[in-house]
């Protein structure tokens, strides 16, 4: 479904992606994992089109994304940082995206899933950083699209909150569609993911399944096979 | 582009800057026609509050309203709309706010003085135009700053610094250049130089039309026979569009080139 070149990208002096080669699956959940500042959300965002590369191209379904807007269409992202206008209500944000992609929303049966009912006339600066995630999760899932990028979806949740978008995540995924996840909670990955891309010194250092990955490293679970992966590296 | 349009513009219409900046211009052109009680000389005296306070409250408006969007631009980024209509629509959303604010807080006390029976309603007529004119320019080279500024502090300094030039130490240079070159034919060069800057441009426009050019001495002989005749008159108007057309094209071209 998406395809990644050679990606290159530099801030400033400060070389984050440095020939990223990758495919994700259709069908599949595909995690995107790495140390701080491997370049997981840049990469992210290059595929959304938010941060331009400086060579090597992306292609989303047989079409290279360059100077092209529509494809986004086909996209639920969620940002890492919940930050949105402070002055604005929660219903009023949400018209108003729903306004912009003008498609058919399922905003209400997300509002009573992620309890946020009692929230809709608070403004967005007044919530705490959990709520503001619950809305972020919102306006991401709330346009049924085939493809979804979540940046760090776990950030700021309750242990009841996860739960329940770990299930919403599943109903999603025996939709047959395609995700990206990337996070740091190694027991949340392994739930959801079965396919597993790890980001090293700007490169893709590992690219395949969940258990290959464990298998390698001989370990039981994720959390030690990366910490191995990173402690052999030096990070 | 027109959604992001009226979403910016709700903005700023709920803001209460863009009724504090309403009210003022609304409590100015009361008090001066108060003052004055003649319409035509109130509009020379709000001509020059007008040709200062307009491009300030544009440039410190225009920065203002960037970074404060930021984060709303970033979430409509990752939406499916073209890069360039977000920030043209912020940008319009800004500026025809700032525009509509100023139009009815100098508008309505002279409608009310009796401007439609007055024969000073074209000049009237022009100095909003001038004005709205100057409010498109400056929040147009606002934007552009603040798009290539990251550090908000940055942007804001230089912002204040553009104003603090065009409205102030351009004239100053202009001057001291005409007092410097005076053993030389001058009218080409001062001529060249209040069409270069929009504030001086919208200046010189209002003053020939309200027939006080005697004012600008024998400068004023040469701009009168420039400015005077319909094609001068065009000119200029030209050029303050091309003002504001310029900063539009580098806002297109930044943004497109711009990671978020």
């Amino acid at each position: 479904m998406v395809t990644v070149n050679n990606l290159h990208k530099k801030f400033n002096q400060n070389q984050v992606l440095k020939g990223v080669k990758l495919s994700i699956e259709e069908g599949k959940t595909t995690a995107i994992l790495g140390p701080n500042g491997s370049g997981k959300t840049t990469l992210v965002k290059i595929i959304l089109g938010m941060v331009l590369p400086n060579q090597g191209d992306v292609i989303f379904n047989n079409e290279n994304i360059k100077n092209s807007w529509s494809y986004r269409k086909e996209i639920d992202y969620l940002p890492q940082i919940a930050n949105f206008p402070a002055n604005i209500k929660v219903q009023e944000l949400i018209n108003m995206i729903k306004d912009l992609r003008n498609k058919p929303a399922r905003d209400k049966e997300l509002i009573e899933y992620f309890n946020l009912g009692n929230y809709l006339n608070e403004s967005l600066g007044n919530l705490s950083g959990g709520y503001k995630q619950k809305v972020n999760l919102l306006l991401t899932f709330m346009f049924d699209s085939p493809f979804i990028i979540l940046d760090e979806p776990t950030s700021g949740l309750d242990p009841i909150s996860l739960i329940r978008l770990k299930e919403f995540i599943k109903q999603e995924q025996a939709k047959g569609k395609t995700i990206i996840v990337t996070s740091h909670v190694m027991n949340f990955v392994e739930e959801v993911a079965s396919h597993v891309i790890f980001i090293l010194d700007g490169k893709v250092y590992f690219d395949g399944s969940l258990n290959s990955l464990k298998e390698q490293n001989k370990n039981v679970d994720l959390e030690h096979a990366i910490a191995n992966i990173l402690k052999e590296n030096n990070v | 582009m027109f959604k992001i349009l009226k979403y910016s513009f709700y903005d700023l219409a709920r803001s209460r800057w863009s009724y504090v900046y309403f009210l003022f211009y609304l409590l100015l052109s009361s008090v001066l026609l108060f003052l004055n009680n003649d319409l035509s000389k109130a509009i020379i005296t709000l001509m020059n509050v007008v040709l200062i306070l307009v491009p300030l409250i544009g440039t410190i408006f225009g920065v203002m309203y960037y970074y404060n969007s930021q984060e709303f631009t970033t979430l409509l980024l990752a939406q499916p709309i073209k890069r360039s209509n977000v920030f043209l629509g912020q940008y319009l959303g800004v500026a025809c706010s700032l525009s509509i604010s100023l139009i009815l807080g100098l508008g309505i006390p002279f409608m009310l003085y009796g401007l439609l029976q007055s024969t000073a309603i074209f000049n009237f007529l022009i100095l909003l135009v001038v004005a709205t004119f100057l409010t498109f320019i400056f929040s147009a080279l606002a934007y552009n700053i603040a798009l290539s500024n990251q550090n908000k502090i940055k942007g804001f300094g230089y912002a204040i610094l553009l104003w603090l030039f065009m409205a102030v130490i351009y004239d100053g240079i202009v001057l001291i250049s005409l007092v410097l070159l005076q053993e030389y034919p001058l009218e080409g060069l001062s001529l060249t130089a209040m069409l270069v800057n929009p504030i001086d441009l919208a200046r010189t426009l209002i003053i020939l039309k309200l027939d006080i050019s005697a004012l600008l001495g024998y400068t004023g002989a040469v701009f009168k026979s420039f400015f005077g005749t319909s094609q001068g008159f065009f000119m200029s108007f030209l050029l303050l569009f091309v003002w504001v057309i310029l900063p539009i094209i580098r806002i297109f071209v930044v943004s497109r080139k711009k990671d978020f």
